[in-house]
């Protein structure tokens, strides 16, 4: 399994999809987070292997 | 993705661009993309002092980052709001001296609210605005020290680091009430229309947040990343959440939104009637320009004058110990 981390929260998706359609399935948009894997940026096209931890910083701000 | 200059590999997609790139072109594009706007809006010359309104976060830090890169002679000025909650201000605070302690080239200021006035920004709030409005609170005590400075400086502008989803998200606001006056006014650029208050620029108006993130995180610039805890629930991030899933559809929306207000309200194609404002005099106290007679809105809820105070001071005269 592929594990995403967004701030306190944490998902676990299946491996084999790109990052955009796992982040879209845990509800978030690709145009409000950076992922970051192994302190790297990535691309939402790369695909997910078993065992990735994507990490998916948070780039809105406000107030 | 293969990056659109040399073929290796991107870090990042840029679907408003129709742009991917390495690591290193995406940090030569951020750089060159920001000199490009200051240039655009006439901001400011190469000769001029830069006062950079730093709050620890990635979009002011980054922006810092690049003035001194590009060359510019840019200070920072980090205002201590005296926010406890959860260290905020005490994080937020070391960010900037860690980014300082890196650019001895530049001068560091630190404003203490706290320190200079006597109570912090919730303090102000819980005494005068029964805790309420803190951030309306804030945004004037900000505004304030930020002109002080700058005036006090000798600084030509205040560079603040409002990137293209906060002005959308505003213009998104101002549309959606309709509020003219701001209309008329907002751009990159706030012009000093009067002594005393100091010009306002925004370098990075036409960068995505995204973008500022990413040149942040690949430029190893520490930020903090908490949000400030009364940001929490603001309109204006559920505006900028609005505006990203237009995006989503249709990439490119949030920066033809922005940039197409501006040219029409250039070309005049679009004309928004400002409100008549009061004539702007000096406050009795500070010296800042004003709208309000006597005392502006910061000495009012910092010294709170006395009627008799308020008084004196309308008539000119200013034979009242402040001390």
């Amino acid at each position: 399994m592929v594990k995403l981390i967004y701030r306190d929260k944490e998902w676990e998706v299946r491996p084999g999809i790109t990052v955009k359609k796992a982040v879209e399935e845990v509800g978030l948009l690709i145009e409000a987070v950076i992922p970051v894997k192994d302190g790297k940026l990535i691309t939402e096209d790369t695909v997910l292997k078993d065992g990735d931890v994507i990490k998916l910083i948070a780039v809105i701000s406000g107030g | 993705m293969r990056c659109r200059k040399c073929g290796k590999e991107a870090v990042m997609n840029m679907r408003q661009h129709k742009l991917a790139l390495c690591r290193d072109h995406y940090i030569e594009w951020f750089i060159e993309r920001t000199e490009k706007t200051i240039r655009l809006y006439k901001m400011f010359r190469r000769e001029d002092k830069i006062l950079v309104a730093v709050s620890g976060g990635k979009d002011s830090l980054s922006l810092w980052d690049v003035l001194l890169r590009l060359g510019y002679k840019a200070d920072g000025m980090y205002i201590n709001l005296g926010i406890e909650h959860q260290g905020y201000s005490q994080v937020s605070l070391e960010k900037v001296k860690q980014f300082a302690s890196a650019h001895p080239e530049a001068e560091l200021h630190i404003v203490d609210i706290k320190a200079l006035y006597g109570r912090s920004i919730p303090e102000f709030a819980r005494e005068s605005w029964r805790g309420q409005r803190v951030c309306a609170l804030c945004g004037l005590v900000k505004r304030h020290e930020m002109n002080r400075l700058a005036i006090e400086g000798g600084y030509y502008a205040i560079a603040t680091g409002h990137n293209l989803d906060d002005e959308a998200a505003a213009l998104l606001g101002n549309v959606l009430r309709w509020q003219t006056g701001y209309l008329a006014r907002q751009g990159p650029v706030l012009p000093s229309d009067y002594p005393g208050l100091a010009r306002k620029v925004k370098p990075f108006c036409r960068m995505y947040e995204r973008e500022t993130a990413a040149y942040a995180l690949l430029m190893g610039i520490d930020y903090i990343y908490d949000e400030c805890p009364y940001a929490v629930g603001s309109t204006s991030i559920f505006y900028k959440n609005l505006l990203n899933q237009l995006e989503r559809n249709s990439p490119g929306s949030k920066l033809s939104f922005y940039l197409s207000f501006l040219q029409a309200k250039e070309e005049g194609r679009v004309r928004f009637k400002e409100e008549e404002a009061p004539p702007l005099h000096a406050c009795q106290r500070c010296g800042q320009p004003t709208t309000a007679p006597g005392y502006c809105a910061f000495c009012r809820l910092v010294y709170k004058p006395s009627k008799e105070e308020v008084e004196a001071a309308l008539e000119g005269s200013t034979d009242v110990d402040f001390a």
